[in-house]
């Protein structure tokens, strides 16, 4: 378990990220991982005092605070409204209730985990992550950097899209054996496939909609996938043009009803 | 450190490490409702309410508590017993260790979706583990007590 000499409550981002530059210190957002990791730290900072936990609706996007739960997520109204109910869909599976009242959408994002279903999911979305210091940065590009001592303030998702999820799992609740989203946006369709098990990818994008079942085969096959206990490479590559086409299928029905 | 918060109704105070779990915590305060099963976060036996949500008190640090409102089953005494009223006539019980655990989440149910089918429930306690019964007879037992919630005869 995690070990910690001091806590510190944040009472702004400007003290958070000055506490954040030592490399003894450490954020702590949901908590879930962070306490099995077995890291030893100097100074916990909880931003968990900030506010934020909201989710706001914009013009033209949700712009989601970091410490905002994983249940909120779910059960957001207006954000389901918008993405035809893909965030209710997609994390629901997620452990139990209790954990998605507990986890951030900011420490999941942070910590880039290679089973996540939520990194999957906003990437398809072509979601921004708002950093304190460096401002937005495009989430497909903060997927591929290594830990830094940034601070996410924020993740924002433009609206104009429609998403679906496909996975599949050992058990329900269990961590995805692979996990695809799709989007269709004016810019065409864009697939993701998570769990692979390494980093969200996304796949391909500007593809037509509607296009046919080769082409799911021919981009799980120039797609990495790995084994692990859940599953092995072999079984990963079988089963994601499957989800690939579910996925665009259920991502047109949901942008044609 | 020391922590303020309010557990049960009451305003409570508590010296806690940098690192402590709620739940740790809480059993400090003699809350012996609150076990601790997997402490992986999947098995929902050290389930508590944290200002009305549940949440896995193994896995949020004791140190964000303070000012905020803790309750566990020690603090629902009444309507534990109309739940485990169900729950043993239901048959849904053998070792009892998971009950705590999934009665907060029950609570929580019936305070979010006291109209909740079947299908509601096995989802909203889908974290929730028991090694005994099968959840089929705590499933039962669980639509019993949301019936006596809402008064309404369910099919």
């Amino acid at each position: 378990m995690a070990k910690y000499k001091n806590y510190v409550l944040a009472q702004s981002l400007e003290e958070a990220y000055a506490l954040n530059a030592k490399k003894s210190a450490v954020i702590v957002a949901g908590n879930m991982w962070l306490r099995m990791c077995g890291l030893s730290k100097q100074m916990a900072i909880d931003l968990s005092a900030l506010g934020l936990d909201k989710i706001e609706e914009k013009e033209d996007a949700f712009l989601i605070g970091s410490m905002t739960t994983l249940r909120q997520m779910e059960t957001h109204g207006a954000l389901n409204a918008a993405f035809g109910g893909v965030f209710r869909e997609a994390l629901a599976p997620i452990v139990g209730t209790q954990f998605r009242n507990t986890a951030t959408v900011g420490g999941s994002v942070f910590s880039r985990f290679g089973f996540s279903d939520v990194s999957a999911l906003l990437l398809a979305l072509d979601a921004q992550v708002v950093l304190f210091a460096r401002g937005a940065v495009k989430l497909s590009d903060y997927q591929q950097e290594a830990w830094d001592r940034d601070i996410i303030t924020h993740i924002r998702i433009p609206k104009g899209q429609r998403a679906a999820v496909q996975s599949v799992r050992v058990s329900a609740t269990d961590i995805p054996v692979l996990v695809c989203a799709a989007s269709v946006s004016d810019a065409g369709l864009r697939l993701v496939l998570g769990a692979r098990p390494a980093r969200a990818q996304i796949v391909v994008e500007h593809l037509a909609p509607d296009c046919g079942a080769e082409t799911f085969e021919e981009i799980a096959a120039r797609t990495a996938f790995g084994s692990n206990l859940r599953a092995s490479e072999a079984y990963r590559r079988k089963i994601a043009p499957v989800l690939m086409m579910r996925a665009a299928k259920a991502c047109r029905e949901v942008t044609q009803a | 450190m020391n922590v303020e918060f309010v557990l049960n109704g009451r305003r409570v105070s508590a010296i806690v490490d940098a690192d402590d779990s709620l739940y740790k915590m809480l059993r400090s305060l003699g809350m012996h409702s609150v076990k601790c099963g997997c402490e992986t976060t999947n098995c929902g036996l050290c389930t508590v309410h944290m200002d009305g949500k549940a949440v896995l008190s193994c896995s949020v640090p004791a140190a964000r508590c303070a000012g905020h409102e803790i309750t566990t089953l020690e603090g629902m005494q009444e309507e534990a017993a109309r739940l485990g009223a169900c729950l043993a006539g239901e048959g849904a019980e053998q070792c009892g260790f998971c009950a705590p655990g999934l009665m907060m989440n029950v609570f929580a149910l019936a305070k979010e979706n006291p109209h909740a089918t079947a299908a509601e429930i096995d989802a909203f306690l889908a974290g929730n583990l028991c090694r005994c019964s099968g959840y089929v007879s705590q499933r039962r037992a669980i639509m019993k007590y949301l019936e006596q919630v809402t008064g309404e005869v369910r099919a």
